[in-house]
């Protein structure tokens, strides 16, 4: 038994229009400071107020949000009441339009326990429009929400299964200035889940077919989009959310677990982490005892996958090789990472990779020891070989 | 030796398991909460079951059945049919997959569960290992 769910979805030139025929009295925009400089912000009011609505702007989405920002995100919800809340923005403010519209529906709630277990009283006050303006986190089409435990120094996998955004809004004209190195980093984000998505314990025949389309997507556009290809960006828009969708309905792996633990010690972009650790799980993965599926993502990339041992160590080749072309960095050390502060915070990473829910569903589950060394081998850059 | 589950030979079978286990030592030894297991009844069975067992750092102190009479305020209490138990321990559902379809209800504190998932994991492992006959 398990569910399908996913957003009702709006793509392509004038998507934002769409807001235009929304019914309701008030909406709360959760976005970020950038979002507000660019003009994006007031191209939402501008259509919000078309539909005849009042809007409010909370604008103090940081990357790696925190806690704290989700609450008084919710706080200043509670003041306005709104009937939509609007995430505009990258990942981290989409996740925080999440976590404010749970806990306007569920006041005195903790944020920590927006969990799949809870059951969650939500769309009875408001809805959640999700508008990405990256091409990678896929948030639009998910439930996750990832906050910062800043005193942990931790990032804490939340989201319940309801808290789906209603509606999400791809349109092109939020992308086609994205910066190169945000293109790049979210980019490789958005492969990552695809990748996780066709490959962790949970993959469902619902999810395969959207992840493999979005793994070719990826490839194929990519590198383009990063060079500021129009059509290319429009396609990995559409990618990202087709990815997200995937993971969204089967989970994530083993890259996100020690993604989530090195962006939260060491403050770096989530696509970046997640991206850099994913050839060295699918290396990991294929020397375990249980089947993989990296050969049918070979197969569908036209590389050469006789067994799965060659599917995998040419998928492996094909990540590295997209990764070296769009400037992305290939080991800890190339992130800028001292092998001092990798040592001095290996405890805590291991700690809070072993204990992230995404280890869960990974086809192969390292031991304390294993995670130790999967973190050493990606500073140095040195195939896994155990 | 095959233990019928759900029963306190069984309670203590997983106990002898658990404690000789270094990857579940390893994997619950930040858990602290006593969780309390009802097993509602399909086919033979009668009545519903309850186990108890008190996990403590990576440990298990105590494990039994407890009589319906007897009341207990434990950290944690799942509760599910004997077949939601029977596939988890043969592999077939994954544990926190039946608590987010709610074939397995828990009370207690969700975020612990949620933040112990190799524990979870590695219990149910041990589960797996005692060798268990289920009622027809």
């Amino acid at each position: 038994m398990w569910y399908f769910d996913v957003p009702h979805i709006v793509y392509g030139e004038e998507a934002l229009s769409h807001l235009e025929t929304l019914k309701g009295r008030r909406a709360l925009i959760v976005t970020d400071a950038t979002m507000v400089r660019l003009g994006f912000v007031a191209q939402v009011e501008a259509a919000l107020k078309a539909s005849g609505m009042e809007t409010e702007v909370f604008a103090e989405v940081e990357p790696d949000p925190s806690l704290q920002t989700a609450r008084r995100a919710a706080k200043r919800a509670h003041a306005f009441a709104p009937d939509w809340i609007v995430g505009l923005g990258g990942g981290s403010c989409l996740d925080v339009a999440k976590a404010c519209w749970v806990l306007y529906e569920n006041p005195g709630l903790d944020p920590a326990a927006i969990n799949p277990l809870e059951e969650l009283a939500l769309r009875e006050k408001a809805r959640l429009v999700a508008i990405p303006t990256t091409i990678g986190t896929g948030s639009e089409a998910t439930w996750a929400i990832v906050l910062t435990d800043t005193e942990a120094q931790c990032k804490l996998g939340l989201g319940s299964r309801q808290s789906l955004p209603d509606l999400a809004i791809l349109d092109p004209r939020f992308v086609a200035n994205l910066p190169a190195q945000v293109a790049a980093d979210t980019g490789m984000d958005a492969l990552t889940h695809a990748i996780e998505g066709y490959t962790n314990t949970w993959h469902n025949d619902f999810t395969d077919g959207l992840a493999l389309q979005a793994i070719k997507l990826i490839f194929a556009h990519l590198p383009a989009a990063i060079r500021g290809d129009a059509a290319a960006r429009e396609r990995m828009q559409v990618a990202a959310c087709l990815a997200g969708m995937a993971c969204s309905n089967s989970l994530f792996a083993l890259a996100h677990s020690l993604g989530h633990a090195l962006g939260a010690a060491f403050h770096l972009p989530h696509g970046r982490c997640v991206g850099l650790f994913l050839p060295y799980t699918v290396e990991f993965s294929v020397r375990g005892p249980e089947p993989t599926r990296y050969g049918e993502i070979a197969q569908a990339l036209g590389l050469p996958a006789s067994t799965e041992a060659e599917g995998a160590l040419n998928l492996v080749e094909a990540i590295r090789s997209l990764a070296r072309e769009i400037g992305q960095p290939l080991t800890l050390h190339d992130m800028g990472i001292a092998e001092a502060d990798l040592e001095a915070r290996l405890e805590l990473l291991v700690g809070n990779a072993e204990a992230d829910s995404q280890t869960l569903t990974s086809v192969r589950v390292p031991t304390t020891e294993e995670f130790r060394t999967l973190f050493r081998y990606a500073y140095a850059g040195r195939p896994v070989d155990f | 030796m095959a233990y019928l589950f759900p029963s306190d030979a069984w309670a203590k079978a997983l106990m002898e398991v658990l404690n000789a286990s270094e990857a579940y030592a390893q994997a619950a030894k930040n858990w602290e909460g006593d969780c309390f297991f009802t097993i509602e009844p399909e086919g033979s069975m009668t009545r519903p079951v309850n186990l108890w067992f008190d996990l403590w750092h990576g440990k298990c102190r105590a494990a039994r059945e407890i009589p319906p009479e007897e009341e207990v305020t434990p950290a944690f209490r799942f509760s599910g049919k004997l077949s939601v138990y029977q596939k988890i321990f043969e592999g077939k559902l994954d544990p926190i997959k039946a608590l987010m379809t709610r074939q397995l209800k828990l009370q207690g504190d969700m975020k612990a569960i949620m933040r112990a998932p190799k524990a979870a994991q590695e219990l149910v492992r041990c589960a797996t290992q005692v060798e268990t006959v289920y009622p027809e």
